[in-house]
């Protein structure tokens, strides 16, 4: 079997940061201390309430779609901000949005001088008529002094690998590895240090791939909820011609076309009726998994409703489980959500990691949560076994 | 390219004035068909002009009607049938017992493996021939070379590249070289409904308000998946248990020039419940027999499902277009 039992042979042990830098790599990484055998080959229950390791304080990762946004989720608390260049590099590729490179540089600035980390968003796929600005913008990136970058593409983590062997690499959602052992394989090639996942696993699988995997692993913690395995969906390409994977979009604005009827409006996504509201229902935006459709002579949301992940009611789980970062989803969203979201989330994560026993969500955590969510509603996602 | 293609001499049937066979590939039977169904089905792909047949479960780690021995005895019946035989590992891999399957099948050395993840990818023993899956995001010829690196001989590329595209990936002028400094093989979605996405949620069972694991198998009612219309009543999607389809089939029967011409040398194309084998005869004929395609497109436009036909991927347009030859 070759696994991570024996994928530390040559595992790239690439320690850009000094030992005790919040990124010195794991010593999971470093002494080549295979996991047990009873951990290989134990099923996925987990328990969620008792590791060995002690809990660590899971980093707080913000979105920053503009640099106002950057400097409110600092001041707001977080550990981390992850920004995109203002081009098809990254997968919030929206007019209006993202970081020019000296925003950049005063980005790096603003969250260095109060010490916290940038991490820049290179995560689709380079585009096979010109794969420069991917590796452009890896060398831009090392330049400005990023802390890490958020990759998917494996020619891009192979640039990165064989020019910038110190930048620190994250394995970006889009990569779609869901398992310990397809982690490995991006760390046993590319030296990735951490692995964003895919919001597709319960609670006692990811736990369980914790325990196994040899990197640090980050979750989403609120924001919109892909319902498919992110870098696995064409369904935006196959309306519009562009996807996440092939242009950083989905359901693009330029396809949206809003149409006032005598019975309400239409929203349709390159001429296909996605949803249908009434004059005085609420509007979403029609991503087209999120619309309303006809299934057996049924109308109704029948890929998934207009709804916003959110963990809270999890987060001392998620800690003990040994969760190392925690991700907000929302570079498209106002500064404003950027700062409250931050807050609510900066003062949970401190209360769960003080008092793990007395944590509970505050109605005004909720609240405030509640406003800035898609439909106004929550859901756990596949973190809940019936969601599923 | 003349020659690079003719994987399989004994379907050689090309006239001299067409390049070089285009290898058909029969995908994985992305449905949950019963195991009588199933079984049927590969008898007759066996009788088929296939060059290729994938076995396995893509989809859903629930659906087991064949077991993992069964479908290694049905791979070696299609063997002796004369058919090259691919066992594919799951898209989405979600368990240790998912795992376990994956290990399962690259541990064999029996038959050639289509790796579903980078899962698939960690597992398989270094420098081991085998072929890369649509979804392994390959978008570009250094990704291409990457996995060509690992022991890639054959790239299935993901159904949203255009033609044009996979021309730049796997030039056929200057196709990427496998460890053994052979062509990289370029094969290209050609016939069927689009697997446009997979989810850990099951679709089917969620229209039936049932939790997924507690399904009842619902999806064993739906053949060819169960079809999602527009309010306007325009067919557009497909739930297929946790994998969403398009409503119409993918289909480049009239795109043979096009195909050779970006490096294509095989045809994947995907089952349906009814008819599959006239399809896969057309395609052969058209492909390799010089029938022209004016002839195959009404029929196949006549024995198409809900949605109809589509081919605007291949030609750097939305999947759902379609664009006359």
């Amino acid at each position: 079997m070759q696994g991570i039992l024996t994928a530390h042979h040559d595992a790239i042990n690439s320690t850009p940061n000094s030992a005790n830098s919040p990124y010195a790599p794991d010593s999971r990484i470093r002494n080549n201390a295979a996991p047990p055998a009873w951990l290989i080959t134990m099923d996925a229950a987990v328990t969620t309430n008792a590791t060995t390791r002690p809990a660590v304080k899971p980093e707080l990762v913000c979105p920053a779609g503009s640099l106002r946004a950057l400097q409110m989720a600092v001041d707001a608390g977080a550990d981390a901000v992850y920004l995109g260049l203002k081009d098809a590099t990254n997968a919030r590729n929206f007019a209006g949005l993202n970081f020019d490179d000296t925003q950049v540089r005063a980005g790096v600035a603003y969250a260095h001088a109060r010490g916290a980390r940038v991490l820049m968003a290179l995560n689709t796929f380079a585009d096979a008529r010109d794969t420069r600005p991917w590796f452009g913008a890896v060398d831009t990136a090392a330049t400005m002094g990023a802390d890490a970058l958020i990759v998917a593409d494996t020619a891009v983590m192979a640039y990165c690998r064989d020019h910038h062997p110190k930048l620190r690499l994250h394995l970006s959602v889009q990569a779609s590895a869901t398992s310990y052992e397809a982690i490995e394989f991006y760390r046993r090639h590319y030296g990735i240090q951490r692995a964003v996942l895919p919001r597709v696993l319960t609670l006692s699988q990811v736990a369980h791939l914790a325990r196994l995997s040899m990197v640090d692993i980050e979750v989403f913690g609120f924001g919109s909820l892909c319902v498919m395995v992110e870098g696995r969906c064409a369904l935006s390409s196959y309306v519009t011609g562009q996807s996440p994977n092939n242009a950083g979009v989905c359901s693009p604005p330029s396809a949206v076309r809003w149409q006032h009827t005598p019975s309400g409006v239409d929203a349709r996504l390159n001429g296909v009726l996605i949803d249908h509201y009434g004059p005085d229902e609420p509007r979403g935006y029609p991503t087209l998994c999120k619309g309303r459709f006809d299934v057996a002579g049924e109308r109704g949301y029948a890929i998934e409703e207009p709804t916003s992940l959110n963990t809270l009611a999890i987060l001392p789980e998620l800690i003990s489980i040994g969760v190392k970062a925690i991700k907000i989803e929302g570079r498209q969203r106002s500064p404003s959500y950027v700062e409250q979201v931050t807050k609510v989330w900066r003062t949970a994560i401190d209360s769960a990691c003080a008092a793990p026993q007395r944590y509970s969500v505050q109605p005004a955590w909720s609240a405030t949560l509640t406003r800035f969510a898609e439909g106004q509603q929550h859901t756990l996602g596949a973190y809940d076994r019936p969601w599923r | 390219m003349t020659g690079r293609g003719a994987e399989s001499p004994q379907n050689m049937t090309a006239p001299d004035s067409l390049p070089g066979r285009l290898a058909l590939t029969v995908s994985a039977v992305q449905y949950h068909w019963p195991r009588q169904v199933m079984l049927d089905f590969y008898d007759e792909m066996a009788e088929s002009p296939a060059d290729t047949i994938v076995l396995g479960e893509a989809v859903c780690f629930r659906r087991r009607e064949l077991k993992l021995s069964d479908w290694l005895a049905l791979a070696r019946d299609l063997a002796t049938a004369g058919k090259e035989v691919v066992l594919v590992t799951r898209t989405l891999i979600e368990s240790e017992a998912d795992l376990r399957t994956v290990r399962r099948l690259t541990e064999q050395h029996e038959f050639l493996i289509e790796a579903g993840d980078a899962s698939a990818l960690q597992l398989l023993p270094d420098k081991t021939p085998f072929v890369l899956g649509p979804h392994l995001n390959i978008y570009n010829r250094a990704a291409l070379a990457e996995h060509a690196a690992l022991g890639a001989t054959r790239w299935v590329a993901p159904a949203e590249l255009s033609l044009s595209m996979l021309a730049l990936i796997n030039p056929p002028d200057d196709p990427v070289p496998t460890i053994t400094g052979a062509a990289m093989q370029t094969e290209a979605f050609a016939f069927g409904r689009l697997p446009l996405a997979i989810s850990a949620r099951c679709f089917t069972a969620r229209h039936h308000r049932l939790n997924k694991d507690e399904c009842e198998f619902r999806c064993l009612d739906y053949p060819d998946g169960l079809l999602l219309s527009s309010s306007e009543g325009l067919p557009f999607l497909v739930l297929n248990g946790t994998q969403t389809q398009s409503a119409a089939q993918h289909c480049l029967i009239s795109d043979a020039t096009a195909l050779r011409a970006a490096g294509v040398s095989r045809l994947r194309l995907s089952p349906c419940a009814q008819r599959f084998g006239e399809a896969l005869d057309w395609f052969d004929r058209v492909m390799n027999q010089g029938v022209p395609a004016t002839q195959a497109l009404p029929a196949l436009q006549a024995m198409s499902l809900p949605g109809g036909l589509s081919n605007g991927y291949a030609h750097n347009r939305p999947g759902m277009n379609w664009t006359d030859p």
